[in-house]
């Protein structure tokens, strides 16, 4: 009863809040578009045990494919593209709108099948190697996406104008984001309950035991990378129509921001837990926006001080730490379903 | 009597370090088998190359009518032939149900199904497995949090949960409270006579291995020195020679 208390009270302020804090949409959308990065980044990072720096690569090519699905559907992507091309096109509400739902899927499905093609190799690496071979992933991709032409190369695309019918931008994707990180929460809330969770669980626990009984370990790892990559590909698109210009290295595959932040945000609320990144995501947005207002020009070392504190102080994130303290509340009681009707 | 296993001329040398040489044993199906040697006569790797870990050098391992030597350690125990491990491995960060629940046979699982829910009748049949080992009220407990005892005992109820035909057990009383160590016992061969699992065991301890076991191979330097049953292998010269160091 009181779980649902908790999810009614976090529908009714997501709803609210943009009409409330008409001034912050946009920051608001980021808590949202955050808690989907956490999510989704922890999936492999927390339940899984593989440490995926190169996540971003999805978000960007999700960004990428949505794009160009919205301008190529109605016009030549390669003349838009071109310099100052895009001033010579206006997308009609239809357009735009038929645009971006079939490119937010197109992206989510790219992606999907990007980490299919790449999980199969990279996921083969373990510990230490995984995550300096995904490290590359996203470089990598940034450098590719700055060398291709067709997309605009470095100086990137400008994103089509939103049309005024269709409302206030920042306010539709607030609830574009809102949506997205409702669903994946959800999915992922399903998935860990069932055979998915265990399947990760045991691979992060011990994954030649896993092995030894048989489980295809390659094949589940996968699945989750692919899981992952689906929703953030999902984002990517709205993401880039929200900001208004996709650039390569700094919105599309934003290693140093986005890329590190996700994975910043899941140890803050603690890896491996299902409320953790969600909790991790919201904080560390707080934090950032307070730096970036009261410490301007020091805001990077004040995060770099954050990230200190939470690794030495916090390093099971707020969720260890709170199953720690109040191991009535928190603790291992989500398993209590497991064993329903047990003699 | 048909054989399960059927080990036949395996070698096996790391560098220049002859580990198996020419050993050929055989498993009936449905026996309990025991495998013994002093430290480092090649137990271990024996089992590693059965199950898949490392290729042979030579010779072949046969399981259920397949060959299985060239076959990957997934492969072999998706046709229900498993192993425990010398040290004992679970998933520590998981509950013991847990631990039971993923150790389903995979061989009845479709790529989809880890998308579901699980399967009707198996938290019945992990709860009754846990009881049958004696850990049905740690139940709810982290297994990394067990004692070493507890977890040996919860790794063999998995290997249970996964119905093998054939199963390879590494020492399954090394480290364990010797007041518990006849539950062990009692336990290996009901789980033989009851579920009709085949056992093949490494032990040290003599008392369990001549409890236990209807045959004993036993290896020392790498080869097969003595076979039989065993009361001829307790009296067998060599093998006390091999024991005590005679060469």
């Amino acid at each position: 009863m009181r779980r649902y208390l908790g999810f009614a009270v976090i529908a009714v302020l997501g709803l609210v809040g943009p009409f409330a804090l008409p001034t912050v949409v946009s920051q608001l959308a980021f808590v949202w578009l955050f808690v989907l990065f956490a999510l989704t980044w922890d999936a492999q990072g927390g339940q899984m045990g593989y440490n995926s720096f190169g996540n971003i690569l999805y978000f960007g090519i999700g960004m990428y494919v949505c794009t160009v699905v919205i301008i190529g559907l109605t016009f030549n992507v390669a003349e838009y593209t071109a310099p100052g091309g895009e001033k010579a096109f206006t997308f009609t509400t239809q357009q735009y709108a038929v645009g971006l739902a079939l490119g937010t899927i197109a992206g989510g499905i790219v992606a999907a099948l990007v980490a299919a093609v790449l999980g199969s190799g990279i996921l083969g690496l373990r510990g230490h190697y995984f995550a300096i071979g995904t490290l590359g992933l996203g470089i990598a991709a940034g450098e590719l996406a700055a060398g291709w032409e067709f997309i605009g190369a470095g100086s990137g695309i400008a994103a089509p104008v939103f049309p005024d019918p269709l409302g206030d931008r920042a306010t539709f994707f607030y609830f574009v984001f809102f949506a997205l990180a409702v669903i994946a929460f959800f999915v992922f809330r399903r998935l860990y309950r069932g055979r998915f969770g265990l399947a990760i669980n045991a691979i992060r626990d011990d994954e030649d035991k896993a092995e030894a009984m048989g489980l295809p370990t390659t094949r589940y790892k996968t699945m989750s990378w692919m899981v992952s990559a689906f929703f953030l590909g999902l984002a990517g698109g709205p993401f880039g129509l929200l900001i208004g210009f996709i650039d390569p290295r700094d919105t599309a595959f934003a290693g140093v921001t986005f890329g590190v932040w996700m994975v910043l945000m899941a140890i803050l609320g603690g890896k491996g837990t299902l409320w953790g990144p969600v909790l991790g995501a919201v904080i560390f947005l707080i934090f950032k926006e307070l730096f970036w207002v009261f410490l301007l020009g020091w805001q990077q070392v004040a995060l770099g001080a954050l990230i200190v504190i939470i690794v030495v102080f916090f390093p099971q994130g707020l969720m260890g730490w709170m199953r720690e303290r109040w191991p009535e509340q928190f603790g291992h009681g989500v398993e209590e379903s497991t064993s329903e009707g047990a003699p | 009597m048909t054989m399960l296993l059927e080990v036949e001329g395996a070698s096996k040398s790391f560098g220049g370090v002859v580990a198996n040489e020419n050993i050929s044993l055989a498993v009936p199906e449905g026996a309990i088998v025991g495998l013994i040697g002093p430290n480092g006569s090649g137990k271990t790797t024996l089992f590693n190359s059965i199950v898949g870990y490392h290729p042979i050098d030579g010779g072949s391992v046969r399981f259920d009518g397949h060959e299985i030597s060239k076959l990957r350690v997934v492969e072999i125990a998706r046709l229900g032939l498993l192993r425990t491990f010398q040290q004992t491995r679970i998933y520590g960060d998981m509950t013991c149900v847990e631990n039971m629940l993923i150790s389903t046979p995979v061989r009845l699982e479709k790529t989809w199904d880890l998308f579901r829910d699980h399967r009707e009748g198996d938290k019945d049949k992990a709860d009754q497995l846990l009881e049958f080992v004696g850990l049905y009220a740690k139940r709810r407990l982290l297994a990394g949090d067990l004692s070493f005892g507890q977890q040996k005992l919860l790794e063999f109820a998995m290997a249970l949960m996964n119905e093998p035909k054939l199963l390879l057990l590494d020492e399954p009383t090394a480290g364990i409270n010797p007041t518990l160590i006849n539950g062990i016992i009692d336990r290996l061969k009901r789980s033989n006579a009851e579920l009709g699992i085949t056992l093949f065991v490494i032990e040290h301890n003599m008392r369990v291995i001549m409890n236990l076991a209807e045959h004993i191979y036993c290896l020392a330097h790498g080869q097969l020195l003595a076979e039989g049953p065993p009361a001829a292998i307790q009296d067998d010269r060599r093998v006390i020679d091999a024991y005590l160091g005679a060469h």
